[in-house]
């Protein structure tokens, strides 16, 4: 399976070739232990001074400018040109398809008590255009996946989320084409957009909830637009590289023989670079599932909202179920786009009678119209029906699973949890949150330069300047201990699962299904039996966050050690090295880059989760953020915090990045 | 590779257009089927906030199932934090929020500077704000209870989040809240630390419950986990009219909070006899409890909670009714 999460910000550079490597790793590893002794002997000074902590109820003016800005447009919203026709104009519009499609198959079409479109008709025509994009496998798996979705008591929901995830890959196309073909001619657009789509990605959701409410309002409009910000970079990114790794012969051949740009757009770019394009669309589908719960914060229709509401009343069985719905819809689309675009390969390669496949179309097609005639004249082809409820019983096993574990495990986690934060996060918090920011600032500085060259000075500097700014210093210190403290576990977790899935296929098989159900599961699904476990800590937050970034470390370390070269190892075997010494020395030292890479996207993958954590005491600049989100007057603190999660994010992917180019070729 | 493609591009947009031409022409016996309203055929759409706590959820869906099944009104449920829900009147996407606790500033904003909200009066529940102990902490320690000898027990209320001092849990940000002055200027040992929910919060005195561990937190009635765990209110000073007023100066209670409806201006303007149920919807914390304790514990789904609460409350209903 491909269930990659989104692609962040990984580009990486050509390497300079090692010059005196050796020396000069000597020389950098001194350095970087001289500047740890001295952080660690100023900390000691001048331990609590010049922190720049700021009580939560305390507010710069900064804050309190942004919150005035708020004040003010929202003040304006009625008698603004802009406000009130292009944003008003936009928002209606989206109000207004994402209604019509919801009337037209899931929610009841007033007066009408069953939409138009009944769930039967909807099965069908979801068959019918599934066989015909994707093939017959792809059309069962649709038809079971939808049966799931009413059987398990989430039909309308299921529909929904559909619809705004449709409605939003759709406008993601529209932009991001485009925008992908732009930057793929130009080198500029790339070097103007980048750093744009960067933020996209980093910005944490909660952090543009309230400002983007502010401007559409409560209901689909923002959620179509939340989910679109955090959509479209992968599609963008990953559509201008499939265009741009067109082989230039191809191109040049072409040219000579007197195409236009355009033709050969058309005609050679495009349909050599469709399957990139679509594990683009791919990516970008899948990232717009997953803002599913969180645009249920603002009335999002769909599946968010029985999870956000089983959280509610602490029933994680609901929850589960409703998760375990958006973990099927994952399947589905995932797997329908992948086999979308290997379709043409496929046929042409196992010789699919087309004969039989338009009679097969045909066929469906006139039984997708008497299912949508049936469900359009009885109520029972209209309405899901309530028996047989699958939902109820699995929520029920859910529960008592979940009762079972607190009660046999309860007493233990309370004790680990205290180990770990009294243990590391506490004094490393402290480290980093008690220096003075000048001294914090500087030793920051001079590791990302030691790790990653002169290169990431400028964004070093620049992103501890906008932290600087936004009056939250000593926040985004504590948050940064907590981030570095999650990638520490996910690196062990990912170096350890990751080297068994990659030396034994049964446990990769195993493991595998389990990665991918985590990486599309709301985080809230597992995240209130946890809390019960390990109590509203920062130890629960790190927890949720490494759960959350874990699959993805663990697949990107399996593949780079799966990577190293047989013989190689067999080699190593053959000299006599033991399975530790074969491991140790030479398939984690070669799979190097794999690894850097992981500790990249783990970086980044545990900060997304930190304003998610902080729902369970997390703290921190994940607090202020949801804080922000939550109450009026600390929007501008908030908003201030999610820049500074941002600014944290973006300098973290750049340092780590640029130390896997500088050191990652094995 | 581009022919195989094609007829089956056709095929699909032909069908995808017939499909949309039948459903255009639709026939078929369940048009219009069941508008069930007795009298109210006017009443349209009814948009009901839902503020993330289950005792609003048990108010709210009392009285949107009596406005969609009594008065046949198109009743949408939103889950909305509270703030944002206000920010609803304005553009018609809420019309009422059944249950509101203080909020001075967005009455303010939305009921006298913007008019796109009303007060609609009390909703008949008290509201409660205090610091709440698990009860076994109530039967071994009673002394607790008072104040004055938190500090007494201070390192026992440590955790590792608490900075080594006492742990006073609060919750969701969104909830009114003075803890951290109060910690201030009673000089309590103690550390405010948020559990960020209220999902969070009644776990945490459950397991403090079951465990016999020290836990003091924020809590609040009326709440539905209180008829499944006792918790019991620590005092504070006594409340004086006023005597919160500056906000970095409190050192006293929280006051009784007689939480009322708040709607927006066009809805309560529009006629619709939804708009006069909701005037008249008045109930007691104890009916809320009995709502809520269906939901949280029972399981049920909220629309049949209310439902069940609807029929073995015939005269109270009654009183509401259009």
């Amino acid at each position: 399976m491909t269930l990659l999460s989104p692609t962040r910000g990984r580009r990486a550079t050509p390497s300079p070739a090692p010059t005196d490597a050796q020396e000069s790793g000597q020389r950098r590893v001194l350095a970087l232990v001289g500047v740890l002794a001295a952080w660690v002997v100023g900390w000691a000074l001048l331990k609590g001074r010049q922190n720049l902590e700021l009580a939560v109820s305390t507010q710069t003016d900064l804050h309190r400018w942004l919150l005035d800005v708020r004040d003010r447009v929202e003040a304006a919203r009625t008698d603004n040109f802009f406000l009130d026709y292009v944003v008003g104009g936009v928002s209606s519009a989206l109000d207004g398809g994402v209604e019509f499609l919801q009337q037209l198959f899931s929610q009841p079409a007033f007066p009408r008590p069953v939409p138009e479109i009944g769930w039967l008709g909807v099965v069908a025509l979801a068959v019918f255009v599934a066989y015909a994009l994707a093939g017959a496998r792809i059309a069962v798996l649709v038809a079971v996946s939808m049966l799931a979705f009413g059987l398990l008591g989430y039909w309308e929901e299921s529909i929904d989320l559909l619809i705004v995830t449709g409605v939003a890959v759709g406008i993601c196309v529209l932009i991001g084409l485009p925008l992908g073909i732009w930057m793929s001619r130009s080198d500029r657009t790339t070097a103007v957009v980048t750093p744009v789509l960067d933020v996209m990605q980093t910005m944490p959701a909660f952090a543009y909830l309230a400002p983007l409410v502010l401007f559409f309002g409560i209901g689909p409009a923002s959620a179509v637009v939340t989910t679109l910000i955090y959509a479209l970079p992968p599609l963008v990114r990953i559509s201008a590289h499939g265009l741009r790794s067109v082989s230039p012969t191809t191109l040049e051949a072409t040219t000579s023989l007197g195409s236009t740009s355009r033709q050969l757009l058309a005609k050679v770019q495009l349909p050599m670079a469709r399957r990139t394009v679509i594990v683009g669309l791919n990516q970008t589908t899948m990232a717009a599932l997953s803002m599913a719960t969180i645009a249920a914060l603002i009335d999002g229709p769909g599946l968010g909202e029985p999870v956000v509401q089983a959280l509610q009343s602490l029933d994680v069985g609901d929850a589960s179920v409703s998760g375990l719905c958006i973990v099927i819809m994952a399947i589905m689309l995932d797997r329908a786009t992948t086999t979308a675009s290997d379709r043409a390969s496929v046929a042409a390669r196992t010789r699919e009678n087309p004969r039989v496949r338009r009679a097969v179309l045909a066929v469906l097609g006139v039984l997708a119209l008497v299912a949508v005639w049936l469900s359009r004249t009885y109520t029972r082809f209209a309405e899901f029906p309530e028996d047989p409820d699958l939902g109820q019983p699995l929520a029920d096993a859910v529960n008592s699973f979940s009762g079972w574990v607190i009660d046999t495990f309860g007493g233990l986690t309370a004790r680990f949890t205290d180990l770990i934060s009294n243990g590391l996060l506490n004094p490393f918090e402290s480290l980093l949150a008690e220096s003075p920011w000048w001294l914090m600032a500087a030793v920051l500085v001079a590791i990302a330069y030691l790790l990653a060259g002169p290169r990431v000075l400028a964004p070093t500097v620049i992103c501890l300047a906008i932290i600087l700014g936004s009056g939250l210093w000593n926040d985004a210190m504590k948050t940064l201990a907590m981030t570095l403290v999650g990638t520490l576990l996910v690196m062990v977790l990912g170096v350890v699962v990751g080297v068994w899935m990659a030396r034994s296929r049964t446990a990769d098989a195993a493991i595998r299904p389990l990665l991918d159900a985590l990486q599309t599961l709301p985080p809230f699904v597992y995240l209130i039996p946890a809390i019960a476990l390990f109590g509203p800590t920062r130890f629960m937050a790190i927890m949720a966050a490494v759960l959350y970034a874990a699959p993805v470390a663990i697949k990107i370390v399996t593949d780079g050690v799966r990577a190293v070269s047989p013989t190689t190892v067999e080699a190593a075997q053959a000299a006599g090295s033991s399975s530790w010494q074969t491991i140790t020395k030479v398939q984690l030292p070669m799979a190097r880059s794999a690894l850097v890479l992981a500790a990249n996207q783990g970086l980044l993958f545990v900060l997304s989760m930190v304003v998610i954590g902080a729902l369970v005491g997390g703290g921190a600049l994940g607090f202020l953020v949801i804080n922000g989100f939550a109450q009026g007057e600390a929007f501008g603190k908030g908003l201030a915090a999610g820049v500074a999660i941002t600014a944290l994010g973006v300098m973290l992917d750049r340092i780590t990045v640029h130390t896997a180019a500088r050191h990652g070729r094995a | 590779m581009a022919r195989v493609g094609r007829p089956g591009q056709a095929i699909v947009a032909v069908c995808a257009v017939a499909g949309l031409a039948l459903a255009g022409c639709g026939s078929g016996d369940i048009e219009q089927t069941d508008t069930s309203a007795s009298g109210g055929e006017d009443c349209g759409e009814f948009n009901m906030a839902i503020n993330p706590w289950v005792g609003y959820e048990a108010s709210a869906y009392v009285v949107g199932q009596l406005a969609a099944n009594e008065l046949g009104c198109d009743v949408e449920y939103k889950e909305l934090k509270e703030e944002i829900a206000w920010q609803g009147f304005g553009t018609g996407e809420v019309d009422v929020v059944i249950e509101n606790w203080g909020h001075e500033d967005l009455k303010k904003k939305y009921i006298e500077q913007q008019a796109t909200a009303v007060e609609v009066g009390p909703n008949g529940n008290i509201g409660i704000i205090g610091w709440y102990v698990p009860p076994w902490l109530d039967e071994e320690y009673p002394e607790v209870l008072d104040w004055q000898n938190l500090n007494d027990y201070a390192d026992e209320f440590e955790t590792s989040e608490s900075n080594g001092k006492g742990q006073l849990l609060d919750g969701d940000p969104t909830f009114v809240t003075n803890d951290e002055a109060l910690v201030e200027n009673l000089d309590l040992d103690f550390e405010v630390v948020y559990a960020g929910s209220e999902a969070a919060l009644i776990q945490t005195f459950r397991q403090a419950e079951e465990n016999q561990d020290w836990v003091i937190g924020y809590f609040y009635e009326p709440q539905w986990f209180l008829n499944e765990v006792d918790l019991q209110k620590v005092s504070l000073p006594k409340y004086t009219p006023g005597c919160d007023s500056d906000p970095e100066e409190v050192a006293c209670d929280y006051p009784k909070y007689i939480l009322d409806k708040i709607a927006s201006t066009e809805f309560m303007e529009s006629g619709s006899p939804a708009a006069t149920l909701v005037e008249n919807f008045e109930w007691t914390n104890d009916d809320q409890n009995t709502v809520a304790t269906y939901i949280a514990v029972d399981d049920m789904e909220p629309e049949d909670a209310a439902e069940k609460w609807i029929e073995d409350n015939p005269d109270k209903v009654a009183a509401w009714m259009p």
